[in-house]
Formats: C-alpha cells, sequence, structure tokens
C-alpha cells in the first residue's frame, strides 16, 4: 500500500482539477443535453427532444453549413500557402531566421487584436484593401459587410444557400485567419522538410529527375506524415472559430444575414447568452461528434495515403 | 561553396520577400494608424508615416478605458495560470514516469483520450458550476481551471522518460530523496521541456478570450484581450485608439517573442512531432 502513497499524492493536484473541470463538466454537459433546461432552470426530461428541434433548426443548419464553408476554405488555402513558403525557405536561402520570424509572427499575436485590426483594413469606405483595389482599377468591396456568396459573386447566378459558397464576409475572415496561422505550419513543415535524408534527392538527380519530378516523387511522400498531421490539426482548429466571429461581424455577431455564424458562435449565443443550457449541450455534442468523424474519416482515408518510412 | 545567382533563386527571394511584406503590412498599418489623428487616419489617400505623428490615441486609450486595470488583470491571471500548470504538470509527469503502479498506462491513456473534446463541448456546463462556486468575477475562474494542462503533463513525461535510469540509482546511493532528486537532476535536465510548456501557457493565458468573456461581467475583472473586444465594440470608428489599444495588447507577447525567439520557434515546431 506504501507504494502507492507517493504517486497518488503527486497525481492529486491534476487529477482534482481534471475531474471537477473538464471530466464533471463532460459527463453534465451530455446529461443535460436531454434536459429542457432554460432561464427557469431545470424543467425536466425531454429525451431527445432537443436533438430534434436542433434537427429543425434552420439557424443550426446555417451555422453547421457556414462552419463547413469556412473549414473547405481555411484548410487548404492555409496548407497551400504554409507549404509553399516552407519549400521556398528551406532552399538554403541567407537570413531564414528573419523571413521565419515575419512569417510567424501573427502566431503569438492575440486573435482579439489581430481581428480589430484586419477589420479597419476590410472597412469599405476607409480602408486599405478597397484603397489598393480602387487603385488598381477594380471596384471596391463591402468584405465583412457582404452576405452575398462567393460563387454567386463570381458567377452572378442567384443560387441556393448550399451552393453560393461563403458569403463574402466569411471568406475574408477566413483569409484572416490563414494569414494568422500560416507561420505555425510553416514551421511544421520546416521540420519535415529537414528530415527527409538528402540523399533520395541526390538519388533523384542521378536519375536525371528535374526539379518538379523530385517534388512529386520524393518531397511530397516523405513529407506525408508531417502534412497529414498539419491537415488534421488545422481542420479541427478552424471548426472551433470563434473570437474573429464575435469581434469582426455584426452587430449582432454573426452578420450579415447570418452568414458568418458559424456552430461554436451558435453554441455560445444559445447555451450562453440565451441561456438554453440544455438546447446549447445538444448542439456542442453535435459539434463534438462532427469533430470526431472527421478526425477519424481523415485517420482512416488520408492515412492510407502517408507513406511512413521504415 | 559561393552560391551561384540565378534567375530561380531571385525569383525565390521575390516572392518570399513579397510575402513577408504582407505578412507584416497589418502591423504596420496598425503601428501607423496608432500614431495619426483621426482625420488624419481616414484620409484618402491614406498617408504611410504619419504626417502629425501623435500619442494622443494611445494617452486616450491609457486614461478614459481602463487598460491599465485590463492589463493587471491578464498579468495576475497569466502568472498564477503559469505556476499552477507548472505545478500539476511537473508532479503528474513525475508520477507517470518516475513510479511504478497498479493502473499506471491505463489512466495515463485516459488522460490523454481527454485532450480530444475540445474546450466547446463543455464550456456551458463549466460556466454553470463556476458560476454555482460564485467564482464569477473573480480571478479563480480565469486561472484555476486552466491551471491543468494535459498537453504539458504529456510532454514533461516523455522527456522525464528519456533521463536514464542510472542517475536515479546513483543519487539515491547518495542519499537523494526522491523529491529531492526531481528538483535537482530530473528538472534541470528537460529544462527545454519546462520552457515549451511554460511559453505554451504564457500565450494561452494572455491570448484567452472565449472563457474570461464568459466569466467575467464587471470591468474591472475583464482581461486584456476582453477588455478590448469591448471597446472595439463600442469605439467602431475611432481608428487610432483602436490601433494603439490593439498594439498594447499584443505589445507584451512581441517582447516575449522576441527575447526568446528560438525558444518560441523551437517550441511550437516541437508540438507538431509524434513522439
Amino acid at each position: 500500500m506504501k507504494r502507492y502513497i507517493a504517486p497518488f499524492l503527486l497525481l492529486l493536484p491534476a487529477l482534482t482539477l481534471l475531474l471537477v473541470f473538464k471530466v464533471l463538466p463532460i459527463i453534465y454537459a451530455f446529461r443535460l443535453s436531454f434536459y429542457d433546461w432554460g432561464i427557469a432552470g431545470e424543467k425536466g426530461f425531454l429525451g431527445l427532444g432537443n436533438y430534434i428541434s436542433l434537427f429543425k433548426d434552420p439557424f443550426f443548419w446555417q451555422a453547421l453549413i457556414n462552419t463547413f464553408y469556412y473549414a473547405i476554405f481555411t484548410v487548404p488555402l492555409n496548407l497551400i500557402f504554409s507549404l509553399t513558403i516552407a519549400i521556398l525557405l528551406n532552399r538554403g536561402i541567407k537570413a531564414i531566421g528573419l523571413y521565419r520570424t515575419i512569417y510567424f509572427l501573427p502566431v503569438v499575436t492575440s486573435i482579439v487584436a489581430v481581428s480589430v485590426v484586419w477589420k479597419w483594413l476590410y472597412d469599405p469606405n476607409r480602408g486599405l484593401f478597397n484603397f489598393f483595389l480602387t487603385s488598381l482599377g477594380f471596384s471596391p468591396l463591402k468584405w465583412l459587410e457582404e452576405p452575398k456568396g462567393i460563387f454567386e459573386m463570381i458567377t452572378g447566378l442567384r443560387l441556393p444557400y448550399i451552393l453560393k459558397g461563403p458569403s463574402l464576409a466569411l471568406f475574408s475572415i477566413s483569409l484572416m485567419s490563414v494569414w494568422k496561422s500560416l507561420g505555425y505550419n510553416i514551421i511544421i513543415f520546416l521540420a519535415g522538410l529537414k528530415n527527409i535524408p538528402q540523399v533520395y534527392y541526390e538519388a533523384a538527380k542521378i536519375d536525371g529527375a528535374g526539379p518538379f519530378y523530385s517534388f512529386r516523387n520524393v518531397t511530397l511522400p516523405l513529407l506525408s506524415p508531417t502534412t497529414f498531421y498539419v491537415t488534421i490539426m488545422t481542420t479541427i482548429i478552424s471548426f472551433q472559430v470563434f473570437a474573429p466571429i464575435w469581434t469582426m461581424t455584426g452587430p449582432p455577431p454573426g452578420g450579415p444575414l447570418g452568414t458568418t455564424s458559424v456552430i461554436v458562435y451558435y453554441l455560445y449565443q444559445k447555451g450562453f447568452e440565451e441561456y438554453h443550457v440544455g438546447y446549447g449541450s445538444a448542439i456542442a455534442f453535435v459539434f463534438f461528434l462532427i469533430i470526431l468523424a472527421i478526425t477519424i474519416f481523415q485517420k482512416t482515408y488520408l492515412e492510407k495515403k502517408v507513406y511512413y518510412e521504415v | 561553396m559561393k552560391s551561384k545567382i540565378s534567375a530561380g533563386r531571385i525569383l525565390v527571394y521575390v516572392l518570399i520577400t513579397l510575402g513577408g511584406i504582407f505578412m507584416l503590412l497589418p502591423f504596420l498599418w496598425m503601428i501607423s494608424t496608432s500614431f495619426k489623428t483621426q482625420p488624419e487616419a481616414i484620409r484618402i489617400p491614406p498617408t504611410w508615416i504619419p504626417l502629425h505623428p501623435t500619442l494622443n490615441a494611445y494617452i486616450e486609450v491609457w486614461q478614459k478605458v481602463h487598460f491599465p486595470r485590463y492589463i493587471y488583470v491578464s498579468i495576475i491571471t497569466t502568472v498564477f495560470t503559469l505556476l499552477g500548470v507548472l505545478i500539476t504538470s511537473i508532479l503528474a509527469a513525475y508520477a507517470f514516469s518516475w513510479f511504478e503502479f497498479k493502473g499506471r498506462e491505463t489512466l495515463f491513456v485516459s488522460i490523454l483520450s481527454l485532450m480530444m473534446i475540445p474546450i466547446p463541448v463543455y464550456v456551458v456546463p463549466l460556466f454553470i458550476l463556476v458560476q454555482r462556486l460564485g467564482w464569477i468575477d473573480t480571478f479563480y475562474a480565469l486561472i484555476v481551471p486552466w491551471s491543468v494542462n494535459i498537453f504539458s503533463i504529456f510532454l514533461l513525461r516523455q522527456h522525464f522518460r528519456s533521463v536514464p535510469k542510472d542517475l536515479y540509482d546513483a543519487a539515491v546511493i547518495d542519499g537523494c530523496s526522491r523529491l529531492r532528486f526531481l528538483f535537482t537532476i530530473l528538472m534541470p535536465l528537460t529544462k527545454p521541456a519546462i520552457v515549451t510548456i511554460s511559453i505554451f501557457s504564457i500565450i494561452g493565458s494572455w491570448n484567452a478570450f472565449m472563457w474570461p468573456l464568459m466569466v467575467t461581467n464587471a470591468d474591472r475583472m475583464r482581461p486584456i484581450q476582453v477588455g478590448l473586444a469591448y471597446f472595439a465594440q463600442g469605439e467602431t470608428t475611432n481608428y487610432p485608439a483602436l490601433m494603439a489599444a490593439s498594439a498594447i495588447a499584443i505589445l507584451p507577447l512581441i517582447i516575449l517573442f522576441f527575447v526568446a525567439q528560438r525558444q518560441i520557434v523551437e517550441s511550437y515546431a516541437r508540438s507538431g512531432l509524434k513522439e
């Protein structure tokens, strides 16, 4: 018995905090999602009632579609830019430290401050981005105030919600997020690129391979474990976007016309602001199941393509 | 070997420099606007360097809004959360790596699997719990729930395990207690990992937004990010003040970044490695 005392005491602080502030709330959230619990307090068991209402709630579906749009645009853009920049930085350039610092800077800065600054850049009347556009002869955009979907804007057609793409407002937030988190992925890709043994490139060169061929057949397969990790992490993080919505859109946040209301913002609105705790918890669990499903999907389908060196 | 200057090489530099300018642009524009007067800030065409640089925006933010108080709240929160994370992770990681007990691996894996559940899933019940404890508008709400971090326990355990067992045997022969072994041998040997978890904790606390937004109603208990967000909601067009406020909110971490740049970049790179 005595040998259990020391590890027990060492684990006590961490386990107590985890139990009280993580495990308990998770169980509680699951339980609450089956109850009718609003401002008036608990009003009894609902069974799947909250989930059924959720299924019929058009605002929930809108938030869900918006979140998928956000992730579908943020993740690939982030991957393409960060991989390209990492490859360029990896070509033995001088002052790599300086460039790395510049690209990494937004990662450590707060998302709230960054959102405030970008809102100013996106300002439809006085913003810098519209100044650039008009200087180049383009017409100015409404950016964060534009509810039209980007496919709608490009094609000029009136499309149903699911086809019109993210609103320009949501897309603008997506662009800012790419700028903000690019540096992290660059660092991870650089570490991955450094791990590729130089001999493979030399062998490819001897076989007469050009730069494109060796990128396609050496870099990409050997980098695939890193790419896989970066894809999963970036996806999970983009599903949790919240602060830029609160700070940059509206009033009320989620606007214009609800086109930037994402699932975590909707959860916050229902569960916290409107205090429909039961309903909010149901949103929370659907949100969790989606994240879980995406992770499992990526693990089963993407991991097949990952080349692990033996 | 002398590097050859080729067209391709120049193109690489041009591309990464253009990208770099775009990365810096929002920061430069923030600083430029923060030193302008309101009429100059909204002038078209804009001026890159303020014609009449002024500190008025900073003075306004510092005096009229409670920014000094917000910063104080953020500093206290950051420091005590860091202390909490260090204590809980070091002790737990020590138990998981240097003590044998039944169910150790099962317990460790269960804790790791908790990492998969994102905060938004349980944030509302957590809020209700903290409210019932009477912690709204207190430092307890800002600090205590985040004084444990699973990733930190995981990272430290990996590093503690890599220390050779012989060191412990030698130390015991010299009459070293298990606690002294942790403080005088294990911790100094794993300093880079401890620095890493400290960096993540500091950056995480300073930049936290959703949780402090929920648990603070009183203006005097708002950390800097929440204070800034409310300020931005109220002052939608006072651009110099908005940029000055953002610059103040960013500055402490920018300073930290330039002081400990290598450690910070390495920490993030390490976070992506599967061990």
